[in-house]
């Protein structure tokens, strides 16, 4: 690790304002970014401490009917919380099919937006990678690509970003609150990554020196708890990254379905919305055959970008899946696995 | 920098004359507290869990400067001298080690996993809970054997 400075801010002015410096970091839950600067891939000259700025560890349900959840909301925090996880259901399950305990009780609703992506190119500083360097070339593309992006890629870029957590929040609207110089503003999650396109390693809207404040959950975020799970592929059964995820949930009106929301995870460089399939279950009757067009409809355009095909068909079938279990019903409480394809019971409606 | 901590009940005032220092290692190369591990540095093996200001985290992956004034527990803290606490009572009886060097953040996850009050005694919740401390000799059955007996041992309300 590179020496730097260390500043423990006082207000979000005061973050804000020193976080101005070139290549300065905010430093929060420190679960990403320290291991990035251990590995010599980041090397900020300054860390700004936010962890003891007040009001941002609140998760506040608002009167409009929707939730705001600070910046530094720690993941495990978030997932227990009993009315957040009853309104959010398949938030708190994406939030507990991340990483490990340990690590959720220390991560942040920020960080989690802010996390690098797990590419082992990015990771390995003897690998050229756009990301790190840009215009260095790109290391991955024809390497080992088993985990690499299918949607969303470019010729200069083709990881994933890794999280979980996004998934279920870009299907559900969420807003994310940035505070910055000249005060504040907001972005939708859907429009807060960029693809990589010719700059991957412009990963974020983020202006230099700003900081992200809040997560906002709109009103019609809650319309989806009675059926709403999120599923996750891994190569071990807990404490994995996603080959593939998916966010599926439902509003069900007689035998038809009102509204679906679709997002998919480990397979583009964003969390990444299926607004076209979302489309087509609109007024069709709930059942295999409408969800796995739905399904088809949510990977239109996926190529491989290198050793990956098989992620196309295994979103397709996850999708599906998801939705037929969206279905069924948000289960009581989060399986023991969460999120997992392995587990016993599913279904068990506790909404109405 | 200054830095202050309470570790295991104990006030320590130390004096930082490097910025990157994480708790692990001050714990490790400051205090002379051995107990946690180093095992992988990066937040991937959980051999470095202590419990921070009541909650388990990875101590390789706290910068000291950021926690400064926080109350640590580590395996050292667990039981007073010559006495186990039930964990690692528990571990003995079911054989929940092998080399050992997993062991004391195996045990310090799972005082965090008994706190947070979330598996109940279902075995499937404890192995997703401990699923962040990896054991290469493979103790696995016994560290679930283990914590479920504690788990069941303990009054519900008192674990939350």
């Amino acid at each position: 690790m590179n020496r730097f400075s260390y500043y423990r801010a006082t207000s979000i002015a005061d973050a804000v304002a020193r976080a101005a410096e070139p290549d300065a970091a905010f430093l929060a839950g420190g679960t990403n970014l320290l291991d990035l600067m251990k590995g010599g891939i980041s090397r900020p000259p300054l860390l700004v401490d936010v962890t003891r700025l007040a009001g941002l560890d609140e998760i506040a349900f608002l009167a409009d009917g929707g939730v705001r959840i600070g910046a530094m909301v720690r993941n495990s925090d978030l997932a227990h919380h009993p009315r957040f996880a009853r309104t959010y259901p398949m938030v708190a399950e994406a939030l507990l099919a991340g990483a490990s305990a340990q690590l959720r009780n220390a991560a942040t609703t920020a960080g989690n937006l802010m996390q690098r992506t797990r590419c082992q190119y990015f990771y390995d500083t003897a690998s050229a990678c756009n990301k790190r360097e840009p215009g260095a070339g790109c290391e991955a593309i024809g390497g080992a690509t088993r985990l690499h992006a299918v949607l969303g890629w470019s010729a200069h870029c083709i990881a994933t970003h890794p999280s979980d957590f996004c998934v279920p929040l870009v299907a559900l609207d969420a807003i994310i609150e940035i505070a910055g110089h000249a005060g504040r503003r907001e972005v939708p999650l859907e429009e807060f990554h960029c693809l990589p396109g010719e700059t991957p390693h412009i990963e974020t809207s983020l202006r230099p020196g700003e900081l992200i404040v809040a997560v906002r959950l709109p009103a019609s975020a809650a319309t989806f708890a009675s059926h709403a799970r999120y599923l996750k592929i891994r190569d071990r059964t807990s404490y994995a990254f996603a080959v593939v995820s998916a966010a599926a949930s439902l509003v069900l009106g007689g035998n038809a379905i009102l509204e679906a929301r679709i997002a998919l995870g480990g397979v583009a460089p964003k969390p990444w919305r299926a607004h076209a399939a979302e489309t087509m279950l609109a007024g069709e009757r709930p059942g295999g055959e409408a969800f796995r067009k739905a399904a088809a409809a949510a990977l239109e355009g996926a190529t491989p970008s290198g050793d990956n095909g098989f992620k196309i068909e295994l979103a397709r079938r996850l999708v599906a899946r998801a939705l037929s279990l969206a279905a069924a019903g948000t289960p009581k409480r989060v399986e023991a696995l969460p999120a997992s394809v392995f587990a016993q019971s599913s279904g068990v409606t506790h909404h109405e | 920098m200054d830095v202050t901590f309470v570790v295991n009940a104990a006030r320590h005032s130390v004096s930082l004359e490097d910025e990157r220092v994480t708790l692990l290692d001050l714990l490790r190369e400051r205090l002379g507290l051995v107990g946690t591990k180093k095992g992988c540095d990066r937040g991937q093996c959980g051999a470095c869990t202590i419990i921070l200001d009541g909650r388990r985290v990875n101590s390789c992956l706290a910068l000291a400067l950021s926690h400064d004034g926080a109350e640590i527990l580590t395996i050292e803290g667990l039981a007073p001298d010559g006495e186990l606490h039930p964990l690692q009572a528990a571990f003995i009886d079911h054989d929940a080690l092998q080399c050992g060097f997993c062991t004391p953040g195996q045990i310090m996850s799972a005082v965090g996993l008994i706190k947070e009050g979330q598996a109940g005694d279902d075995a499937e919740r404890v192995r997703e809970g401990m699923s962040g401390n990896l054991c290469r000799c493979g103790a696995y059955a016994g560290i679930t054997a283990a914590v479920l007996e504690v788990l069941r041992k303990i009054p519900v309300a008192r674990q939350a």
